[in-house]
Parts: structure tokens; sequence; C-alpha cells
């Protein structure tokens, strides 16, 4: 790694101004920046340390919502009690990303705002309609995913809450690479205040809804009502782990599993 | 150059760092701990596995600066003053739980946080994903589980000693 000067606000106001600095980047876990920057993938002269502002924290229920901090970590997401009562797809979720360690570092502020092409967090966030809080708006999550690691954050705007819409009801089943434990395909889906919703990750260079099995769903919330819906290749990831033909019959797949374990 | 305070197995420490060096390089160069094993650096493979306020973290992958003023724990803090193994350490012996011994510090700082945040108990298929955080590449996982699952039994008081293997 190249040497980088390291900075711990303890208000998003302080970080905000650190990170005006073109510069500069946001840590939290730092589970998928360190590893960059071992790769010297990156080279940002200071790190901004998120993990000491106390007003990231928290995991709360507002009215028919759940609101998590930027700073919850995947286990404290899983083992909420809050969460698991309201959304326990979502806690679900949570347990099953990385590994113990993983989950014990790694943030739900972190891995949204990164939107890295196989993570699982993303599928969550439209799948169930949330809304991302930053330090300057809200914003939908059909607005916010903008592409392979590419959202719709600002250079100098943190992402400081998500508020999770409570379905009716929910699941994930994901396909995970046996090695990187990374998404092959995944798919979160939801029925509940904003109609159905079929979001899939891991499949494409970024997560996104799937028009047909939403359309299915909504007649009829069953697996078998997406069982013979395929999800055309064309834009998926192909790579040494599968190819997008692979990827393309893994989201019907995993899609069946969702709409099973939401019950 | 920035400097860290930090409680490593009990003890105080401050040292000078750089903004880029790593918990695991705090302790093994700085502290001289070299129970705590660098396997691949890209965490994956959990040699490398320390307890940061309790919680089983991969030190290649945390920054020494972010843990001033934390807790820390190595596999060199685990057993009593007068030798006294911890369980999970007496349970890896007795059940013959490693091969080459690389993987081991980290196996077995995983495994006492895995046993510490289940007090419930955990079936193998529990310990088997619980661990998959931890590589063994001489694949020795049978007896890393079956040490795991004697020493559950200790930790949780159900029994004063480590099962014995059998013969």
């Amino acid at each position: 790694m190249y040497d980088f000067a390291y900075h711990k606000p303890s208000t998003v106001a302080d970080a905000v101004k650190l990170l005006a600095d073109p510069d500069a980047k946001a840590i939290s876990g730092g589970h998928t920046l360190l590893p960059a920057l071992k790769h010297r993938l990156n080279k940002p002269t200071a790190l901004v340390d998120l993990s000491g502002i106390a007003e990231l924290r928290g995991i709360r229920r507002e009215g028919n919502a759940v609101v998590i901090g930027a700073l919850a970590k995947h286990a404290e997401v899983a083992a909420s009690a809050e969460v698991a009562a309201a959304i326990p797809a979502l806690a679900f979720m949570a347990d099953h990303i990385g590994d113990v360690q993983v989950r014990n570092r790694g943030t739900i502020g972190g891995s949204v705002s990164n939107n890295d092409p196989a993570a699982d967090y993303p599928a969550a966030v439209l799948g169930l309609g949330a809304t991302i809080r930053t330090s300057k708006r809200e914003i939908a999550a059909d607005d916010f995913f903008l592409g392979m690691f590419t959202t719709a954050l600002e250079p100098d705007e943190i992402l400081t809450a998500i508020s999770f819409p409570i379905p009716e009801k929910a699941g994930y089943a994901k396909m995970r690479n046996p090695a990187s434990r990374y998404v092959m395909a995944g798919a979160f889906v939801s029925k509940g205040p904003q109609g159905v919703r079929v979001a899939i990750t891991g499949a494409g260079p970024c997560v996104f809804r799937q028009a047909d099995m939403e359309a299915a769903l909504a007649a009829n919330w069953s697996a078998d009502a997406v069982a013979g819906i395929k999800q055309a290749p064309d834009d998926l990831n192909s790579d040494i782990h599968g190819s997008a033909e692979y990827r393309a019959h893994l989201v019907t797949v995993m899609a069946k599993r969702a709409v099973a374990n939401a019950g | 150059m920035p400097h860290v305070t930090l409680t490593v197995n009990g003890k105080s420490h401050t040292a000078e760092v750089e903004g880029r060096t790593l918990l695991v390089e705090l302790l093994r160069e700085t502290l001289r701990l070299t129970g705590t094993h660098i396997g691949c650096d890209t965490s994956q493979c959990g040699a490398c596995v320390v307890h940061v306020n309790g919680d089983s973290v991969k030190s290649c992958t945390t920054l020494a600066l972010a843990a001033d003023g934390a807790s820390v724990t190595t596999i060199e803090g685990l057993a009593a003053a007068d030798g006294t193994l911890h369980p999970m350490q007496e349970a890896f012996r007795e059940y013959h739980a490693l091969q080459c011994g690389f993987c081991t510090p980290g196996m077995v700082m995983s495994a006492i946080d895995l046993v510490q945040k289940n007090p419930q108990g955990l079936s193998e298929q529990e310990i088997r994903e619980g661990l998959e955080g931890n590589l063994c590449r001489c694949t020795g996982y049978h007896n890393i589980v079956k040490a795991i699952a004697a020493a559950q039994d200790v930790m949780h008081g159900k029994r004063s000693e480590i099962a014995r293997a059998a013969e």
C-alpha cells in the first residue's frame, strides 16, 4: 500500500469537510477498500475513517420502516431483534455475507456506497425499495444504483442511514462463488407498500430489477410463477467463474428460491 | 508519524505507526507477537484472526490506527500465566487439530469467538459454517471441528475438562 494520512472525525460535518479533498476517501470496515489499496488500484492521499461518528450508528424502528445507520456491521444487522421481527429476510441476508470476520467489520453503508456488482446489500436495498439517507438529501433506491461501482452519491456526500419499508413478505436466495463467497447470482423479492419488487445482484454489472418476474409475482405470488421466466443473458457478466448464460439460468433458480424463502 | 495506543493481551502499548500500517504488522513487527500469522494477505485465509473488543477480525485487513483505544487479544494472550492452556488450545492438542500448524492461531481465535457467541451450543454443521473465514490448506478440518465441539462443552461449563479423543 502507498501511505496516506489518516483522519477520524467525530461528526458527519467534519467528515464531509475532509472529503472535499478529491484525493481523500472514506473508510469504515475497510474490507473492500484495504484489499484494493494493497493492490494499488487506488491511491488516496488521505483516508477518512467514519467509524467514530456516533450519529451514523443505530438500528431503529421509525413508523412502518426499519432505519439502519450506515455504520451498522453485517453481524449487528444479522443479530438485531428489530430487524428480525420486521424484515427477517434482511437479517438472513446480512447473516450470509462473506464470512464471520467480514461480518464483524463490514458495514451496510460501506457495502451500499461501494455498489460492488457481486455484493448482497444492493439487492436488499433495491428489492425492498429502501430510501438512502445522505449528508445532503434522501435518494430512492431506484435512483441510487447507477452502474458498476457507481452510485448517485457525490464525492463529498456520505450515506448516513438506510430506511427500509417493512414488507408483507420478503425473501432472499443466492448462489455464492465457493472461493470468494461473492454472489454469482442472487435475488431479493418482496411484496409490500411499494408493490412487488424483484432485485437481481451478482449476475450483471449492477443490481437491477427484473420486470417480468415482478409482473408475474404481482399476478400470482408463488415460486411457480417465476419458474418459466427466462432472464436474457445479453447484458450479464461472463468470467472464469461462470458464463452469462449460466448466470441467466441462475437468476430464475434464485428467484424461485427467494419466493419460496419468503413464504 | 501518528501514534496508536491499544491494549494487547491485557497490557497497554503505544507505538508510532504510518497511516497504512496494518494491525497485523503492528502486532508482529512492532510488538513482536509473531503467533498471529499472515497467510493470504487478502482477507480470505484467516491466519491473521485476532479479537478486537471481543470480535474476531482479520488483522491483515484492519488499520493499526483504526484499533486505537481497542482491546486486542492474540493467540499469545490465551494461556494462563502458569502456562495452563485455554480449553480451545487444549482441545486442539487433544484432537490433533493441526497438521502444519500455520492456520492454527487464526483457527483457535475464530473458534473461541464462535463458541462464545453461541452459548446455546453449536452443531457440527454450524461449526463448519462458522469457520468459513479460515482456510486450512492441509485440509485438516475434521479434527478441527471435533476439537471445537469438545472445547465448547468445557467453555460452557458442561464438562470440567476436554473429552478424550477416541484412541
